[in-house]
C-alpha cells in the first residue's frame, strides 16, 4: 500500500514506530500529487519544504503528518486567496488560529486547497482558479465550498484536511466525495485568520478519511481563542475518547426524509437503512415528522431556512467583502467574479433602509424559530439523523447559471447551521454504477461533538461504506 | 425681518486614553507617531482578523454615562456602519446603532438644562494626509488612529445660543477630564465637536425642516463662532424666503466662516446590522454599581469640596476646576505638611497657583510650596532695615525729594521703586510705602 493512503491515526502510529520515515511518507504523497493534481485541480499551492519541517515533529502528538488546508485559512507559509483573483498572491502576515494550533500539535501544512471563491458555493466551480473534480468520478462535482479539501482526502492526496462550513461547506463535499467531514459548534473552533464568509455561522472543521481522524484533528483545532470573541472558554476534551462508547440507549430522530424532494429516493433508503443499523446496536430511533410550524415533536421544514440563510449570509457577505475596496490588495472591485458580485448586491439590498426590516430582521426572527425547534428536539434526542445533501453529486457544470444552487444543495443543513449546531457526515451509501456516495449527517446540539462522534464511529465500524475504516 | 430662535444640538467625539485599541492590542496613543507604525491585522482590517472589544473602554463609557446621569443599558451590542472611505479599512466602522451603552442624561448650564440623547462607543478611523510624492499629488493613509476607542456623545437639540453651547462643551470637557478617561485635548483631536444648527421662528415648537451640521471643530471658540456664523447665515436666507440647504459644512479658520462640504438630500444609508463578530454585552446591576463606586469625583462635587474644606471663593474654585493641571497642583500643594506648618491658607495657595503658575505641568507641589513660603518669609524683614534703606535712598536722591515736595507726585514712585530695588524684593511692599510716605 502506498503511504499516502494512510489515515491520520495510522500514519502517526506507524511514524512513531518508525515503520517508515517522513521522507517515505512525503515521497508517496508528492508522487500521487504529481500524478493526480492536474486531473482534479485540488491544490492551489504546495509547500515544497513540507517534508523538511516534518522530521523534527516526530515526538509531537501529530508526529509531522501532512494536512491540506482550505485556501481561506491564512497561512504565512503559502499564499492565501480564498480562490479569488482579488487576493491573488496575497501572503498573509499571520497564521489562522486553527492552522497554528494544528501546526503546534505537530502537523505540516502541505498545500492550500481549491474552494468556491470566498466560499460562495457548493460546487467548487466558482473558484477563479478553475473547478475541482470529484475524484470518485471526475465527471461530477466534488461539492463545496471545501471541495478541494474533501477531494484531497478522497484522492489520497493528503493524510488529513481542514475546511470551513457556514451551511454544508464541509459536510456536503464530504458526502459527495465519500469522506468524513465534521462541522463543529459555532464558536468551538476559532475563526481568527479564516477569511470571513458569513461571520455568524462560519465554523472551521476537519475533513478526514475516518471518524477517528476527524476526532484527532478536532482535538487539536478546537478551543477558546482570545482573538475570537465568539469562541467560548470551554475545555477541549480528547475527542477520540468518545469513539468507543457505542450507541446503546441513545435516542435518535430521523429528519427530513418525508420531504417531497427526498421521499422514495436512494437517500431515503440509505438513511432508513442507517437507522436500522443504529437500532440493531441498541439505539432507539424515531421518525420525526416534518411540519410547517415546528410544533413540539416535529422538525420545522428546512425550506424556510433557504430564505433565512440566503438573507443572513448575503447580508454578512456584502459587509465582509467591503474591505476589498481597491485601495489595498492590488485589485479593484471589478475583479470580483459574478457570484461574489451577485451576493454583494443582494446583501446590500437586504440591509438597505426600508428593506432591512422586511428581509434581515425577519430572517433573524425565523432563525430564532429554528433555534427553538432544535432546543425542543434536543431535549428529547441525543442526535438527529439526516443527510447533508438531497442526493448524489451533480454533474460538472450543474451550478452554472443557478444563483441558488448552493442553497438548494445545502437545504438540509441550513436550519442547524443557522443555530450553530454541530454535525458530522459519514459515507452511508455508494452507487456502484457511478461510484458516487451519499452521506449520513449525524447532527448534535451545541457542544455535543462527542455524541455525534460516538454515533458516527459506531456506525462506521458496523458498516462497510468507508474503505479506510476497514 | 423675523426673529428666530436657534435650535442647536451637539455631537461630540472623545478619544479614550485606554492603553490599547478598541478591538485590538495596538496602543491607543497615536499622537505624533510615525505613520502606520501602531497597527496590526485587526485595526488594518486584514482578511481573517476579528475584533475583540476592550473592556476598559466599555467600562469608561458607562462611567461617563453615569456621570451624565444617563440610563445604562442592561443589554448593548455593537453594529457595523457601512460606508466607503479610504481611511476606513474594513468598509465599515464598528459602532453602536439601536442599543447604545447609555441613553439620556443632562448637563445643567446657566442658560438651562441640556439633555443628553445618547452616549455610545465606536472605533476611530485612520487619517488621510494629502501630500506630494515624486512630484505627484497623492493622498496617503495613516492607520495609526484606526481602531482607537471613540465615545460619541449626542445631545438633544436643547441649546439656544453659542454661549450655551460653549458652556455645555466646557462642562463636558471638564467631566471627561475629571473622570480621567481622555486627555480631551482639542489640539490633538482627541475631542472633536460637531454642532447641528437650524433656526425656527420665535414661538414655534418642534424641529425645523432642515439641519446644518458643522464637522470636526477643534476648539470651543471655533464652535461658538461657527454657530454664530450659521445663525446669521440662516436668518438671512430665511428672511429671503429660502430654507437653508440640509448639508455638512466645515469651519474655515482662515476665512472665519463655515464652508459647504457635502449636501445630503436624505440621511445616508449606513446599512447598520449587528456586528456578528462580537457577542451582545450584558451588564449586571452589580457591575454598573461597581463602576459608580469607583468613579472619580466630578467637577461640581470638587468645587463644593474646595469651598467647604479650604475656604476658596466661587471664582477660585471655578478657575481651578477648569484646569486639570492646576487643580492637581492645588490639591498636592495644599496638603503638604510644610504648607500646613507655615499656616498658609487655601485661598493663598489657590491665588498663587492661579496667578503665578502659567504652566501647571512644569512645576511640582513642593516647588510651589517652597515659593509661597519664601514669599511669606520676606514679609518679615525688620522695620529698622526698611527705615535704613529709605533713609539711604532719600539722602542719595535730594532732587527727587525736592521735586516731590514741589508737588511732583511721580517722584514718590521713583523713590519707592529705588527703595524696593535696594531691598532686592524683600520686605512688605505696603509697609515700605507707608514708611516712605511718613518720612516725606
Amino acid at each position: 500500500m502506498k503511504l499516502n493512503h494512510l489515515t491520520v491515526k495510522d500514519a502517526i502510529t506507524k511514524l512513531k514506530k518508525k515503520e517508515f520515515s517522513h521522507a517515505e511518507l512525503y515521497k508517496d504523497l508528492h508522487d500521487a500529487i504529481a500524478e493526480k493534481n492536474s486531473l482534479y485541480n485540488i491544490y492551489l499551492s504546495l509547500d515544497a519544504e513540507a517534508v523538511s519541517k516534518a522530521d523534527a515533529l516526530l515526538d509531537t502528538p501529530l508526529a509531522g503528518i501532512p494536512i491540506a488546508v482550505k485556501d481561506n485559512f491564512l497561512t504565512t507559509v503559502l499564499p492565501t486567496t480564498a480562490s479569488s483573483f482579488v487576493l491573488k498572491g496575497f501572503r498573509p502576515p499571520f497564521d489562522s488560529t486553527a492552522t497554528k494550533k494544528l501546526q503546534k500539535a505537530g502537523s505540516v501544512v502541505i498545500g492550500k486547497t481549491n474552494m468556491d471563491a470566498w466560499a460562495h458555493g457548493s460546487s467548487t466551480e466558482t473558484s477563479d482558479f478553475g473547478p475541482t473534480k470529484n475524484p470518485r468520478n471526475p465527471e461530477y462535482l466534488p461539492g463545496g465550498s471545501s471541495g478541494g479539501s474533501a477531494a484531497a482526502i478522497a484522492a489520497n492526496l493528503t493524510i488529513g484536511a481542514i475546511g470551513s462550513e457556514t451551511a454544508g461547506s464541509i459536510r456536503q463535499p464530504a458526502s459527495w466525495c465519500g469522506v468524513v467531514g465534521l462541522k463543529p459548534t459555532y464558536g468551538r473552533v476559532s475563526r481568527y485568520g479564516v477569511i470571513a464568509m458569513a461571520s455568524s455561522t462560519d465554523s472551521p472543521g476537519p475533513i478526514g478519511k475516518t471518524v477517528e481522524d476527524c476526532a484527532i484533528m478536532l482535538t487539536h483545532m478546537a478551543g477558546h481563542d482570545r482573538y475570537d470573541g465568539t469562541t467560548l472558554p470551554r475545555p477541549v476534551p480528547d475527542y477520540t475518547k468518545a469513539l468507543t462508547k457505542g450507541v446503546k440507549g441513545m435516542k435518535m430522530g430521523i429528519c427530513y426524509m418525508d420531504h417531497p424532494n427526498i421521499k422514495g429516493t436512494d437517500l431515503d433508503t440509505a438513511i432508513l437503512k442507517a437507522a436500522k443499523v443504529f437500532e440493531e446496536m441498541g439505539a432507539r430511533v424515531d421518525m420525526i415528522p416534518m411540519s410547517r410550524d415546528g410544533k413540539k415533536g416535529t422538525i420545522l421544514a428546512p425550506d424556510y431556512a433557504i430564505g433565512v440563510y440566503t438573507v443572513v449570509q448575503r447580508s454578512e457577505v456584502s459587509s465582509n467583502l467591503a474591505r476589498y475596496d481597491g485601495v489595498r490588495y492590488g485589485a479593484d472591485r471589478s475583479v470580483f467574479a459574478h457570484e461574489a458580485k451577485n451576493r454583494i448586491m443582494l446583501g446590500t439590498f437586504t440591509l438597505s433602509k426600508g428593506y432591512a426590516d422586511k428581509y434581515y430582521v425577519r430572517a433573524q426572527q425565523v432563525r430564532s424559530l429554528y433555534r427553538k425547534n432544535f432546543e425542543d428536539l434536543f431535549s428529547t434526542y441525543d442526535v438527529l439523523l439526516s443527510s447533508p445533501t438531497p442526493g448524489y453529486a451533480l454533474p460538472s457544470g450543474a451550478s452554472n447559471g443557478d444563483p441558488l444552487f448552493g442553497e438548494l444543495q445545502d437545504m438540509l443543513v441550513e436550519p442547524s447551521s443557522l443555530v450553530g449546531n454541530t454535525g458530522i457526515s459519514v459515507p452511508c451509501w455508494r452507487n456502484p454504477e457511478t461510484n458516487l456516495f451519499l452521506g449520513l449527517n449525524i447532527m448534535g446540539d451545541q457542544w455535543q461533538e462527542e455524541k455525534i462522534l460516538q454515533a458516527a464511529a459506531a456506525y462506521e465500524q458496523a458498516t462497510d461504506w468507508n474503505e479506510w475504516a476497514k | 425681518m423675523n426673529t428666530y430662535e436657534p435650535v442647536i444640538g451637539l455631537e461630540i467625539h472623545v478619544e479614550l486614553k485606554t492603553k490599547s485599541g478598541m478591538f485590538c492590542g495596538c496602543p491607543a496613543d497615536h499622537f505624533a507617531k510615525e505613520p502606520n507604525t501602531a497597527t496590526c491585522p485587526v485595526c488594518l482590517g486584514l482578511p481573517g482578523a476579528l475584533p475583540v472589544p476592550n473592556k476598559k473602554a466599555v467600562e469608561w463609557t458607562i462611567m461617563l454615562g453615569l456621570a451624565l446621569g444617563s440610563e445604562i443599558s442592561e443589554v448593548s451590542k455593537f453594529d457595523r456602519k457601512h460606508y466607503f472611505y479610504p481611511d476606513l479599512p474594513k468598509g465599515y466602522q464598528i459602532s453602536q446603532y439601536d442599543q447604545p451603552l447609555c441613553r439620556g442624561g443632562m448637563i445643567a448650564t446657566s442658560f438651562g438644562d441640556v439633555r443628553i440623547h445618547r452616549v455610545h462607543l465606536e472605533e476611530d478611523t485612520g487619517k488621510l494626509q494629502h501630500a506630494t510624492v515624486d512630484g505627484k499629488k497623492v493622498t496617503l493613509v495613516d492607520f495609526n488612529r484606526s481602531g482607537v476607542p471613540l465615545v460619541e456623545i449626542v445631545t438633544e437639540a436643547d441649546i439656544k445660543s453659542s454661549e450655551q453651547a460653549k458652556e455645555f462643551l466646557k462642562k463636558l470637557h471638564q467631566i471627561v477630564r475629571f473622570l480621567g478617561i481622555s486627555d480631551a485635548d482639542m489640539e490633538k483631536g482627541s475631542m472633536r465637536l460637531e454642532p447641528n444648527i437650524s433656526l425656527r421662528k420665535a414661538g414655534e415648537k418642534g424641529l425645523p425642516n432642515y439641519k446644518v451640521e458643522v464637522k470636526n471643530i477643534n476648539s470651543f471658540r471655533f464652535a461658538a463662532m461657527a454657530i454664530e456664523y450659521e445663525i446669521k447665515r440662516h436668518a438671512l436666507l430665511l428672511d429671503n424666503g429660502t430654507t437653508p440647504t440640509q448639508e455638512t459644512r466645515g469651519w474655515d479658520e482662515a476665512k472665519n466662516a463655515t464652508v459647504s462640504q457635502r449636501t445630503k438630500e436624505e440621511a445616508a444609508d449606513y446599512r447598520y446590522f449587528p456586528e456578528p463578530d462580537i457577542p451582545p454585552m450584558r451588564f449586571t446591576g452589580a457591575y454598573i454599581e461597581n463602576i459608580r463606586t469607583h468613579m472619580p469625583q466630578l467637577p461640581d462635587a470638587y468645587k463644593a469640596e474646595v469651598k467647604a474644606k479650604y475656604g476658596l471663593n466661587d471664582n477660585q474654585a471655578n478657575v481651578l476646576s477648569e484646569d486639570f493641571g492646576k487643580m492637581k497642583l492645588f490639591s498636592g500643594t495644599v496638603s503638604l505638611p510644610a504648607v500646613q506648618e507655615a499656616t498658609i491658607s487655601g485661598p493663598a495657595v489657590a491665588n498663587w497657583i492661579i496667578n503665578k503658575v502659567p504652566d501647571a505641568s512644569s512645576v511640582s507641589p513642593a516647588h510651589v510650596a517652597e515659593q509661597i513660603i519664601q514669599s511669606k518669609q520676606v514679609t518679615h524683614v525688620d522695620d529698622s532695615v526698611l527705615i535704613a534703606a529709605i533713609d539711604a535712598v532719600l539722602s542719595e536722591n535730594p532732587k527727587a525729594v525736592a521735586d516731590y515736595k514741589a508737588g511732583k507726585e511721580q517722584s514718590k514712585m521713583f523713590l519707592y521703586g529705588t527703595v524696593l530695588k535696594r531691598l532686592a524684593g524683600k520686605g512688605d511692599k505696603q509697609k515700605v510705602m507707608d514708611l516712605l510716605t511718613g518720612k516725606l
